[in-house]
């Protein structure tokens, strides 16, 4: 079956700073791929990339990015706008520079759907009320007629998503769409997105750093370090057997309920993401990696353990990383 | 920002950078003195012109004052009356707006409506009335307008305090025990400061304009200080034969006012500071 | 020591009058509405709750930033609207949820530091630079981040350094509002143990918000639970988390996202409808969404029944 989205080798640079290194991963009909990874290590500018929204001192390398088999590459601008918020939609990570401060959320729902679609502004208005009832906003009719800034940051992000369902995209980048929404609503908008897949097959790429997110809606898993995915797997293999080091400090970074008791100190990885310029060699990971050696500077190998689980370490799987 | 706004606002900066430089400079390089009269030689014309002549690159007016000089004695009344007028309206319309946007409430209504009567003024009519009653002057001329020309920074202080006075840093000075005053001016003032740059650089084209109205109309700056538009009033009987004696100082006008405009322009775009017109 | 208790409210409320529009009524929103509590010194009081449940609210009113429309706070038994602004600098000091608007842009990070020092008005300068660069090592930051901007800091450095504007004046609360939400998993891990550490030593007392409950789990010695501006529980963090009583605690402690795949998504049943904070159902204002509503949740207000330990609930099944 060919994948809804399929990224090969993207590279994204800001001038000498490389954003994105060789990432790749797909997204099949009916599937939710999560990427996670810390902040600043590139997960944003991936989705930017493949929306072609960067930007203006970005430049975007790919071997491919394929959506429905057709290579997004070539497409022209004109292309690339029929699709975009049509068929391939997006959430952005910030609500606020997204929506547009002088028009209602009402206007701003409709016309995305009229632009790709001729419809009345009834049937749109229509449409704009079920589907913001269904990401549980109460009052669908007073709030389509408010402004952004007056709307709480919480139901600017349902907001955010209603609109994104407008047009029945077939594939879902959703940039962190749930920060700003506590425990019950955050699970009422995944149910949502999960329904939404289930029925009309939507592909969703979702992107968070919350690893409880991931374990529950993620089919399958890209972990990203610096700009590359450095691990990437079905969901169960890879919380059974992470085989990075990172992998395994950012699982270890999750407080559990009922796992930890109060006063412990919760594990971290100390360091940040660094900076990855031209020319770099070897693992960015090594500056953090308590199990790093010599090896490691030099260029990282590429191992499969399975059928789907890939991982980029020197470490070999059976010197005790997971498997 | 949009390449032809970077073009814009480079072009503003250096007409306004010349201009300062020759208005500072200038008077004293044309080997002249800007009062000087010379009844045998008036209103020669600029060099390149027939009839001019290379001591008087600009000619000479009907008192056979060197053009030149006057024109660049006149650009440092003109910014002079820029700037000092922009200081005294940016000081009112500053704390007025600053005042209503942090307090909110009573003093911000108090605020709007006096916004609102301002509005209600006609300036250039009010100051034909003060400076016909009392007489003209520099000062004069500097005070009604700095008193009259304060709204645009009131608006804008006032809205752009209102968007920061919630943010969480002036809230954390709230905590830390700061009193309302520290607030305003260490947390407040610095953020807003931008934006009131740009009501500066457009307050001082409108203020430009306006003296040379009023220099016009004999109720400015007065003779025989060289200012623009007193030079075009000065001229104006000679303009059916010697039209350069108005096109000159009105050139000049517009080019500054231009170049400060586009200087005021660009900045609001990088600073995305809303005005209004 | 005092043997006051570190923090004591009593039948606190807000209400906010939002105008609807140029000829429409004002509508009241009623964020806070009589929550009353005790908070021991060196306890950490969690505050969880729905969004827009009022968290923030009562903790403005805790930090003196919002007037309350009824009811008292007592700070080490000191009545707190009694108190001027810089003693209650002194005992009580915020952490706001934003890293990025809670530090002024154009300070460097010293001088934000310093602030409150200098409001206090009666430190040497030497005074304050010492005290400054010795809060800024506790919190892990050098003296050279010290001279930088704020924007030339990430968002975790930067939440070190509102961590170290709360503690200058080493006060006796710290009202952190999400502290770690807009962080991720490693960098709010960092901030946390660095929270904890802290309290130990200086033996501070915390009011804790978070949307995470994994984190309030951790850090917190009680917990209250809120609901359209009601406190609907509150117990020590052991009881609540092993046995909630509260319908809507037990929704929001099922609704927890842990990292265990295979599980799915929780349906704790609770519907899709959000309620309206400007009108507040009759009744139990949890009654159109509560699985367990009885008749009388429809019309009569649930009373308030205590637990061992400080504890309490507010449901008609107790
Ligand atoms: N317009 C830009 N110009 C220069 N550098 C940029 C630009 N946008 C992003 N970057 C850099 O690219 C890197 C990746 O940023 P990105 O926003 O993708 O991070 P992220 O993984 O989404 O982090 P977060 O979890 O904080 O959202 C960062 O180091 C960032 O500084
Ligand atoms: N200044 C204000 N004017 C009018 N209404 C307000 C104001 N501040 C808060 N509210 C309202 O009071 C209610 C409680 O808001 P609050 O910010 O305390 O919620 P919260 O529990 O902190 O939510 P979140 O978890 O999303 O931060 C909300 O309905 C909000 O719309
Ligand atoms: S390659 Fe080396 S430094 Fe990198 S993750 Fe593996 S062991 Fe650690
Ligand atoms: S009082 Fe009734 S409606 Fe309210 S929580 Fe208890 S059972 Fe549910
Ligand atoms: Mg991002
Ligand atoms: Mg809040």
């Amino acid at each position: 079956m060919t994948p809804i989205l399929d990224v090969r080798n993207l590279a994204v640079r800001f001038g000498p700073t490389l954003a994105v290194r060789n990432a790749s991963f797909t997204v099949q009909k009916g599937e939710t791929h999560c990427i996670v990874g810390e902040s600043g290590c590139g997960k944003s500018v991936t989705a930017l990339a493949i929306m072609n929204l960067l930007a203006r001192n970005a430049r975007r390398d790919a071997q491919a990015i394929r959506f429905n088999g057709q290579d997004m590459l070539a497409y022209s601008d004109r292309q690339m706008e029929d699709v975009r918020g049509n068929r391939m939609a997006m959430i952005f990570q910030e609500p606020m520079t997204s929506l547009n401060p002088s028009f209602t959320i009402g206007s701003q729902m409709i016309e995305v759907l009229r632009r790709h679609h001729a419809t009345t502004r009834h049937e749109a208005e229509q449409r704009a009320i079920a589907l913001m009832q269904r990401v549980g906003i109460t009052a669908p009719h007073m709030r389509l007629g408010q402004y952004p800034h007056q709307l709480s940051g919480g139901l600017r992000q349902r907001v955010m998503i209603a609109m994104a369902l407008m047009c029945d995209p077939e594939l879902l980048i959703a940039d962190e769409p749930t920060t700003a929404l506590d425990v019950t609503v955050q699970a009422q908008i995944l149910r949502l997105l999960a329904e939404l897949k289930q029925e009309l097959g939507l592909g969703i790429l979702l992107i968070t750093h919350d690893l409880g997110i991931v374990a529950r809606v993620a089919d399958h898993v890209s972990v990203m370090y610096a700009g590359e995915v450095i691990e990437s797997g079905r969901t169960a293999q890879l919380f059974a057997n992470p085989a990075h080091p990172y992998t395994r400090g950012l699982i270890d970074c999750v407080p559990v309920p009922g796992k930890i008791r109060p006063g412990e100190a919760l594990g971290s990885i100390p360091g940040t993401v660094p900076v990855m310029k031209d020319g770099f060699s070897g693992c960015a990971f090594r500056f953090r990696c308590p199990q790093a050696s010599e090896v490691c500077t030099q260029a990282v190998p590429r191992h499969a353990l399975g059928s789907d689980h890939i991982v980029h370490c020197h470490l070999a799987p059976s010197q005790g990383a997971g498997q | 920002m949009p390449r032809l706004t970077q073009i814009s606002f480079v072009i503003g900066l250096t007409i306004v950078g010349l201009v300062f430089v020759a208005a500072v400079i200038g008077p004293w390089l044309t080997g002249h003195d800007a009062f000087a009269q010379n009844l045998n030689a008036r209103l020669i014309p600029p060099v390149w012109m027939e009839g001019g002549s290379s001591l008087h690159w600009l000619g000479t007016d009907q008192l056979g004052r060197d053009y030149l000089t006057r024109l660049l004695y006149g650009a440092r009344i003109s910014l002079f009356i820029g700037v000092l007028t922009v200081i005294t309206s940016g000081l009112i319309g500053t704390s007025l707006g600053v005042l209503g946007g942090f307090y909110g409430g009573r003093i911000d209504d108090a605020v709007l409506f006096l916004i609102t009567c301002r509005l209600s003024i006609p300036v250039v009519l009010v100051a034909l009335a003060v400076v016909g009653l009392i007489g003209s002057s520099l000062t004069l001329v500097v005070s009604t307008l700095g008193l009259l020309l304060w709204d645009r920074f009131a608006v804008v202080a006032r809205a752009t305090t209102m968007q920061i006075r919630s943010l969480d840093y002036v809230n954390a000075a709230w905590c830390s025990g700061c009193s309302p005053l520290d607030i305003m001016r260490h947390e407040i003032l610095p953020n807003i400061s931008s934006h009131l740059l740009v009501v500066c650089t457009l307050e001082i084209a409108l203020a430009i304009l306006l003296e040379a109205s009023l220099s016009f109309l004999g109720l400015g700056v007065p003779p025989p200080l060289p200012s623009w538009g007193l030079m075009i009033a000065e001229g104006k009987d000679y303009m059916f034969f010697s039209a350069w004696v108005i096109m000159i100082p009105g050139l000049a006008l517009f080019t500054l006012v231009l170049g400060m405009n586009m200087v005021g322009d660009g900045l609001r775009r990088a600073f995305g500071t809303q005005v209004i017109k | 020591m005092s043997p006051s208790p570190a923090l004591v409210l009593k039948d606190l409320s807000c209400t906010f009058h939002v105008q609807g529009g140029l000829f429409q009524p004002a509508r009241h929103v009623r964020a806070v509405d009589q929550i009353s509590f005790t908070l021991e010194e060196g306890g950490v009081l969690g505050i969880v709750g729905e969004s827009g449940c009022g968290k923030t609210t009562l903790a403005r009113m805790i930090l003196g930033l919002q007037n309350p429309t009824s009811g008292e706070a007592f700070v080490h038994g000191q009545r707190l609207s009694e108190m001027g602004r810089r003693a209650r600098a002194r005992l009580i000091q915020p952490v706001f949820q934003d890293p990025f608007s809670s530090l002024n842009p154009k300070h460097r990070i010293q001088d934000i530091v310093a602030l409150p020092l200098r409001a206090q008005g009666c430190f040497e300068p030497h005074e304050i630079e010492r005290r400054t660069a010795a809060i800024l090592e506790r919190v892990g930051l050098s003296s050279e981040q010290g001279r930088r901007l704020p924007a030339q800091l990430s968002g975790g450095q930067r939440q070190r350094v509102a961590i170290a504007r709360a503690l200058i004046l080493e006060p006796r609360i710290v009202v952190c509002d999400e502290p770690t939400s807009a962080l991720d998993v490693s960098v709010q891990a960092q901030i946390l143990n660095l929270l904890g550490e802290l309290r130990r030593d200086l033996n501070l007392t915390y009011v804790f918000i978070s949307h995470n409950l994994a984190v309030v789990e951790h850090v917190a010695t009680d917990v209250m639970v809120m609901y359209l501006g009601r406190m609907v529980e509150r117990n020590t963090t052991a009881s609540l988390f092993k046995e909630p009583h509260h319908p809507y605690t037990q929704a929001l402690l099922a609704s927890v996202l842990t990292p265990e795949p295979g599980l799915g998504l929780p349906d704790v049943g609770l519907g899709d409808i959000m309620p309206d904070p400007a009108n507040i159902p009759s009744g139990c204002r949890f009654h159109p969404r509560c699985l367990k509503a009885q008749a009388q949740c429809a019309t009569l207000s649930p009373p308030t029944r205590s637990m061992p330990d400080q504890g309490m609930v507010e449901c008609h099944l107790f």
